[in-house]
This record gives structure tokens, C-alpha cells and sequence, in this order.
């Protein structure tokens, strides 16, 4: 139970790192998130029944969700759409995308498919209990796009993404085109989120285009949840933070679905709770905001 | 080393709130020359730094930098030779980045790689150049810029600005949103940099003392256009009696036309 819980929360961890970039780190609020999802899934599914190699399958990907992610900052950055309309056209014009790449079907098995879950169980096969493999699997895959990403933000193309979301006018007066910095932005979020949707699949045995409803308020959640953890500015501790922000997430997912029974509530209830959950953290945060604003008022300092 | 050329900004054409901004401005900026701005609110001198650093384009006329045409260059690539400081001071730094990394990214202008350029080594120049702000900075080079005060951000966004070495550089009353000690520290420490780094400079200022004192050319915008523009001996000498009275005998002479024009 535990280890699902782990393994679960590390998968979606990636997505969720995806959506940090974009509402945290570049202060775009992007819904393409629900189409990007389900179309690393069913991409990832076709490749694997077509007997693609599944590392061959995540560049796929990867490069098909920074498509997806680039498609919305166009649409932002040409027509001067907002940024969250720009992400819903994008999201259901992925909608028929996927469906398309599924051949016209809602949803695929995946079964009796060979996936990189079953090639790593087999790698270790016997030795280790299966669980234990996946664990330990996913914990050495997340920890890579971690430090790749926690690298990717001390370049120098990284902070300046960092300065895009909190000053755009300062990007712009040291000569830098805030369009390219956003469709780097978006694009790299969207792929993070299509992989984390190509694992998904393959951990849980099919591909769904629906899987996508409501990823991006779940992503939201985990990284808000994150936020109560600890306070720093440093970006190795903040996607940490994420990442342990999504797993504690999938655990109050799972306690409501296991213990939620006892107060009459079903699966389907889940969405809500997500929902509810991100407007207790909403008003806990503004309260601790405005917790130390009276804090200040009171210190002598700030009188002066 | 700047030429404009019957340049002119209409907000709003063709419609009831038509409003004429600049109105056919020619101007000439040598190297190395440090003009003060002065003029009402709505003279259009914010609109001709607008207009100079790429913020908005023009409806006519033309802007030479270094003799290129830049008229049509988005506001991301003048910014490669034009800097440019708001009276505001949290428009020039990212609050929630810390100083090291602000930094880094003045350090040069235009496109970023996936170079990593923060080392020990750009530490130290940085701490070199924030220890002349002598504000003790250079020891907090860790600390997110929102920690800072005001004063203390905008002789930042001074610092960013210069170690970029731009050609030009746009003052639009950076010192104003400062208390009198910080104001006074910044403004030195802007003449300072113009000394240091031969900066060709503009500065828009409210004040009419600061603007006979420094530089060596003085304009006066009215209504979209420039009304009086001296240099040299000439502005040395002159008082401020008598920019005031120049001031109001202009605006009276436009008070009087519009009578005309109404009876």
C-alpha cells in the first residue's frame, strides 16, 4: 500500500513538476496540462503495442508534449490570447488528438504489453519483491529529471525563466525575447507532464483520453500541499518540495478512497476533495500571509 | 550617435480620444553627452523614452542608433545597446531571485545559452562592483532582492544596468519614488557611472535645479514637442527664474492661440 502510494505520487510527481514550472515558476496558469497528460498515455500505449522500445516511446513523448506546450505559447504569444484560454484550446484540440492517435478509441489495454515496468521486474526478477523494484525504479528515474531540471534552472537560460515569471520587463531590458523564454517555458512543462502521463499508462495497464480530467487541479493541489512543507528559495529544496507535495497528495487521495467509505464517500467524490483541498491550502496560506503582515505591524522596527 | 527623425506617437487614431503624444520631434544625441529632460505632465517625455527604448512604435518618423534603423527592432533588442531605469525601483530586479542570480543575468544581454555562467570567479567581480555601491550588498549576494530597500534596488538596477555597457542610457525620473537620502545617493551615484563608463545619457527629471546642474544639454518638452533645447555655455548660465519664466511664456503664448482659435 505504502510503496503504491510512493510510487504513484512519484510518477505523478513528474506531471506535477510540470505544472510547478508553469504556475510557480513562470506565472502561467496553463490548462493544457489535461491534454497533455492523456497524450503522453496513448502515445505511449500505440508505440508499445507497435513493439517500440520504450525508451524510444518517452523521447516520443517528450517531444510530442513540448509540441503540445509550444502550440499553447504560440497561440499566447501571436494572437495575445491569455494565457489560461490559450492552454484550454490547446487542451481540447488535444482532446481529438488523442483519440486519433488511438485510432479512434476512447481507451487501449495495455495488459498483455510488454511496458518498462515489466522490463525492469524482469532485470531484477525473482531477488526483490515486485513492488520493491518498482519503488526503487521510479525513485532513481524521478531523482534524474530532478537534478536534470534542478541543473537546467542555474543555467543561464534558467534563472532568466526564473526572472520571466516575476519580472517580465526586467527579461525584456536585458535584451531577452520574453516569446522564446515562455514557449521554452511551456514546452519543457508539457513534456514533463506528457512522460509523467506515458508512465501512468504503463503502471496502470491502459490508456484512457480521459485520464487527463482534472490533472492539472490534482498538480496544483500536490504543489500547494508542498508549499506548507518548508520555505526556501533555492530551487533544488523547492522541486524537492514538489515532489514531496505530490506524494503526500496520493496519500489523502488514497485515504479517501479506502477510509472515505465509512462517511459514504465514493471514488467519484475525489475531484471535490481535490477541489476543497486547494481552498483550505488558499485560505491557510493567506491567513499565514496575513499572520506575518500583523507580525510586522507590531515590531517597532517597521513604526519607525 | 542617435538621430530622430520627424518622429510622432498618436494614441488612439481616428477616434474621439485622439491623442497627439509626440508631435514631430527631430533630435540629435552625441556621443558621450548627458541631456536632461524637463517639462508638465503629458509633455510626452515618458512617451519619447517609450518610443527610444522599442516599449511602443512610432506612427511616423524614424529612430537611428549608431546608424542603424532601429524603428522597427522589438524592445528586447534595443535593449542590447539602450538601457534604461524606471522611477519605480522593483521594475529593474526580480524579487524573488536572489542578488547572485539578478546579476547574472545583467551580466550580458540578449540570448541565454545552457551555459552555467555563475562561478566563484563572476562572485567576486560581482562582489567588487557591489562593494562600491558601499551598501554592504557584496555580503549578501545569497539573499532574494525583495529583501531590499528601495534605494538599495535601484542602485542595483544602476549596477545591472552599466556592467552591461549599453550606448545609451534612459533616466526616467529613477530617483523620484525615493526618500531625500536615498534619491541623493542615487543620483551621485548615477553621475558617477556617467563619468566612470563615458555613458551617453537622458534623464527626465521634476527637478529644475538637477536639470541645470547636470549634463551638458538641457530640453524642455511642451505638448509633444521639444520648446526649448540648449547646450554649452548657454544652459551653464541660465537660472531657474529663468527657465520658469521661458516655461510660462510659452505656455501662455499656446494659451492665447486657443483663444483665438475659440472666439
Amino acid at each position: 500500500m505504502i510503496e503504491g502510494i510512493l510510487v504513484e505520487g512519484l510518477i505523478y510527481g513528474i506531471m506535477v513538476l510540470g505544472v510547478f514550472i508553469t504556475f510557480r515558476v513562470l506565472d502561467f496558469p496553463d490548462l493544457t496540462v489535461d491534454g497533455s497528460f492523456p497524450l503522453g498515455a496513448v502515445l505511449m500505449a500505440v508505440m508499445l503495442i507497435r513493439g517500440f522500445n520504450p525508451l524510444v516511446g518517452f523521447l516520443a513523448v517528450f517531444a510530442a508534449g513540448f509540441a503540445a506546450g509550444t502550440v499553447t505559447a504560440l497561440i499566447h504569444n501571436k494572437l495575445k490570447v491569455p494565457n489560461l484560454l490559450a492552454g484550454i484550446l490547446t487542451m481540447t484540440m488535444l482532446y481529438s488528438i488523442n483519440i486519433r492517435i488511438l485510432q479512434n478509441r476512447a481507451n487501449v489495454p495495455l495488459i498483455r504489453t510488454d511496458t518498462v515496468f515489466t522490463y525492469v521486474t524482469k532485470l531484477f526478477g525473482g531477488t526483490v519483491p515486485e513492488g520493491t523494484v518498482l519503488l526503487i525504479f521510479m525513485i532513481a528515474v524521478v531523482l534524474i529529471i530532478k537534478v536534470l531540471l534542478d541543473l537546467f534552472f542555474h543555467t543561464d537560460i534558467g534563472l532568466t525563466l526564473g526572472a520571466l515569471g516575476c519580472n517580465e520587463q526586467m527579461v525584456i531590458t536585458q535584451g531577452v525575447n520574453p516569446e522564446v523564454l515562455k514557449i521554452v517555458g511551456v514546452g519543457l512543462s508539457n513534456a514533463l507532464v506528457a512522460v509523467s502521463g506515458g508512465f501512468a499508462a504503463q503502471y496502470l495497464g491502459f490508456a484512457d483520453v480521459n485520464m487527463g480530467i482534472g490533472i492539472v487541479v490534482s498538480g496544483l493541489a500536490s504543489v500547494m500541499i508542498g508549499e506548507f512543507l518548508f520555505r526556501s528559495n533555492r530551487i533544488a529544496l523547492l522541486t524537492l518540495r514538489v515532489l514531496l507535495g505530490s506524494i503526500l497528495f496520493k496519500g489523502i487521495m488514497y485515504l479517501g478512497r479506502y477510509y472515505g467509505y465509512y462517511i459514504k464517500m465514493t471514488p467519484n467524490d475525489l475531484k471535490l476533495i481535490t477541489g476543497i483541498l486547494i481552498i483550505i491550502s488558499l485560505i491557510l496560506s493567506k491567513n499565514k500571509k496575513m499572520l506575518t503582515l500583523l507580525k510586522k505591524k507590531e515590531s517597532p522596527e517597521v513604526l519607525k | 550617435m542617435i538621430k530622430i527623425h520627424s518622429l510622432s506617437k498618436v494614441f488612439h487614431e481616428g477616434t474621439v480620444n485622439e491623442n497627439r503624444a509626440i508631435n514631430n520631434i527631430n533630435l540629435s544625441v552625441k556621443e558621450g553627452d548627458f541631456i536632461t529632460i524637463i517639462g508638465s505632465n503629458g509633455a510626452g517625455k515618458t512617451t519619447l523614452f517609450n518610443l527610444i527604448s522599442g516599449n511602443i512604435f512610432p506612427s511616423a518618423g524614424r529612430i537611428e542608433i549608431n546608424g542603424r534603423d532601429v524603428t522597427k527592432d522589438p524592445e528586447y533588442r534595443r535593449a542590447a545597446y539602450v538601457g534604461r531605469i524606471f522611477q519605480n525601483p522593483t521594475m529593474g530586479t526580480a524579487e524573488t531571485m536572489t542578488l547572485e542570480d539578478n546579476m547574472t543575468i545583467a551580466y550580458y544581454k540578449g540570448c541565454k545559452g545552457l551555459r552555467k555562467s555563475l562561478n566563484n570567479k563572476l562572485r567576486d567581480f560581482f562582489r567588487e562592483k557591489l562593494s562600491d555601491l558601499d551598501m554592504g550588498l557584496e555580503n549578501r549576494l545569497k539573499d532574494n532582492v525583495g529583501l531590499f530597500s528601495g534605494g538599495q534596488r535601484q542602485a542595483l538596477t544602476l549596477l545591472m544596468m552599466v556592467i552591461s555597457k549599453p550606448d545609451l542610457i534612459l533616466l526616467d525620473e529613477h530617483t523620484a519614488a525615493l526618500d531625500p537620502g536615498n534619491a541623493r545617493m542615487i543620483l551621485n551615484l548615477t553621475l558617477k557611472y556617467v563619468e566612470e563608463y563615458k555613458l551617453t545619457t537622458m534623464m527626465i527629471t521634476h527637478n529644475m535645479g538637477h536639470a541645470i546642474k547636470y549634463g551638458n544639454r538641457l530640453l524642455m518638452m511642451d505638448s509633444g514637442e521639444i520648446i526649448y533645447d540648449i547646450e554649452g555655455d548657454t544652459k551653464k548660465s541660465i537660472t531657474r527664474e529663468e527657465l520658469i519664466k521661458k516655461f510660462e511664456v510659452i505656455r501662455k503664448k499656446e494659451f492665447e492661440n486657443d483663444e483665438v482659435l475659440l472666439s
